[in-house]
């Protein structure tokens, strides 16, 4: 499935915007992940294996927290992650 | 859905605005009296940057009756990439000042409020609490959960949109039945781990999109008309012109404006966000990316100044500097040290093998960014690692004033 990766984070991901990654849940997914681009780990996840508070995950128009299952909702190769981080550029920026 | 303002008695208009708003008065989603209801308004607009400058001006355009404008800065060349609300004639002025002399020479009959002050826990209910709508421009998280945290508590509508380099999101938080900044984010990121946009840069027409996106939620929510984007985020890509919404649901654990809030004052964001305060009165922002300051070893790496510096090269020391910079700004200005660049410091420390003993003298943008190449070179065994304070800027300033700052 493909997971839309939010600027901040591609240059660990060499710059791609959209990666697609083999998975049958959402956990699985960003194993496989983190798996294939190790940089991302420590940005997306905490050193208990967590996703970070600040990191959001959406299945689809949906954030994974509010999913029965969250992370281990499964997916579909059709499905789409996207990771939205928090951003604070406005006023200087 | 429940306008932003209440049904009191509206002000009149008179003739010069009835042909003013000629062509609000002819749409029947505002006519007279939804122009009536913008007149009454009153707006704060928090900051007046890169998002604030758009959104002033088009409330002002709409005929926005009062707009409140907090910002404690004062107008530098290089906002003017995208800060259209300042001009070179305003440069060195303060912002709320240069500010307003663009929106009452759009519209006089505008009432502005000027802030020229730094939005704290100390004075933002006092501040927020006599306008109707608040449109959150700020470029730091401290602000964005003072900002969110404050509207709640007033029950005041957050118009909230934020960006970085290409992107954009856009949502409007602090209504009753709608989610809050917090229920999206329930906690801030360290300092450090989302990379700076003073140190990426930033498209500068996209603070214009989000922020005309922000006036927009704001005009909705005063006339009470449309959809506004309360339980939604609105994400903008600015490179792909694409759009997208994802829901926003109200976490009921909220801590804010959840069924059950632990937190019913103001706090310390600085604390919250992992900032150390600044040590001197100075702009909160600086504090999560600053230059680290005049003390003589910051987490174990020694400081040097751009003059010590300098006296050691003069003297031919066998002295290495090392910029850690990216290419592109090696392009704009460098001084001719070997550039490794900080994201790829650990990988090519081998490259240094032979000065692990030697004196190393570290320089990125502002001394921020060489601070951790410091702190990761010294990880890595280097045994003389100093930081350079203020950077490449610092040298420009009092070393080599020919060099271009950027």
């Amino acid at each position: 499935m493909n997971i839309n990766i939010p600027t901040p984070l591609r240059s660990y991901t060499g710059g791609r915007e959209t990666v697609s990654i083999p998975g049958a849940t959402v956990s699985a997914v960003f194993r496989e992940l983190t798996v294939k681009y190790p940089e991302l780990k420590q940005h997306l996840f905490t050193p208990e294996g967590k996703l970070r508070s600040f990191v959001n995950v959406y299945l689809n128009d949906d954030d994974i927290r509010y999913l029965e299952s969250k992370e281990e909702t499964a997916v579909k190769d059709s499905d789409e992650l996207t990771i939205i981080p928090s951003i604070a550029g406005g006023s200087h920026l | 859905m429940p306008a932003a303002i209440e049904e009191t008695v509206l002000p009149k208009l008179s003739n010069d605005e009835i042909a003013r708003y000629s062509r609000h008065l002819i749409l029947p989603e505002v006519g007279m009296e939804g122009q009536q209801k913008l007149k009454a308004a009153k707006v704060l607009c928090v900051g007046t940057g890169g998002l604030g400058a758009p959104l002033a001006l088009y409330l002002a355009a709409a005929g926005v009756g009062t707009i409140g404008l907090v910002d404690f800065d004062t107008v530098d060349a290089s906002n003017l990439q995208r800060q259209i609300i300042h001009s070179t004639a305003t440069v060195g002025k303060l912002k709320v000042d240069s500010a307003e002399i663009m929106l009452k020479g759009l519209n006089p009959y505008l009432n502005v409020v000027k802030h020229n002050t730094m939005l704290t826990s100390a004075n933002a209910m006092e501040i927020l609490k006599d306008y109707d709508v608040i449109a959150d421009g700020t470029d730091n998280f401290q602000t964005r959960y003072l900002v969110n945290d404050a509207c709640v508590l007033l029950n005041k509508p957050n118009a909230y949109g934020s960006i970085f380099r290409f992107e954009g999101q856009a949502s409007v938080f602090g209504t009753k039945e709608g989610p809050c900044y917090r229920c999206l984010y329930p906690e801030p990121p360290p300092p450090g781990l989302v990379p700076s946009c003073a140190e990426g840069g930033v498209l500068g027409i996209l603070p214009g999109l989000v922020g005309v996106i922000q006036a927009t939620e704001t005009i909705k929510l005063i006339l009470g008309i449309g959809d506004p984007l309360i339980g939604r985020l609105l994400l903008v890509d600015a490179l792909g012109m694409s759009f997208r919404t994802l829901k926003l649901r109200k976490n009921p654990d909220c801590p804010v404006c959840g069924t059950h809030p632990t937190v019913t004052e103001l706090i310390d964001y600085d604390q919250f966000c992992g900032i150390a305060p600044p040590t001197e009165t100075g702009p909160l922002e600086i504090a999560r990316d600053k230059a680290v300051g005049d003390l003589p070893v910051v987490d174990g790496i020694p400081q040097i100044s751009v003059q010590e510096l300098k006296k050691k090269l003069d003297a031919k020391e066998d002295v290495f500097v090392l910029d850690v910079r990216e290419p592109h700004e090696y392009q704009i200005v460098n001084l001719g040290a070997p550039l490794i660049p900080l994201g790829e410091i650990a990988q090519r420390a081998s490259e240094l093998a032979d000065k692990k003993h030697s004196e190393i003298v570290v320089h990125c943008k502002s001394g921020a960014r060489s601070q951790k190449a410091a702190m990761a070179l010294k990880q890595a065994g280097f045994t003389n690692v100093s930081n350079l304070t203020g950077g490449i800027l610092a040298w420009a300033d009092n070393i080599d004033p020919a060099l271009p700052k950027y």
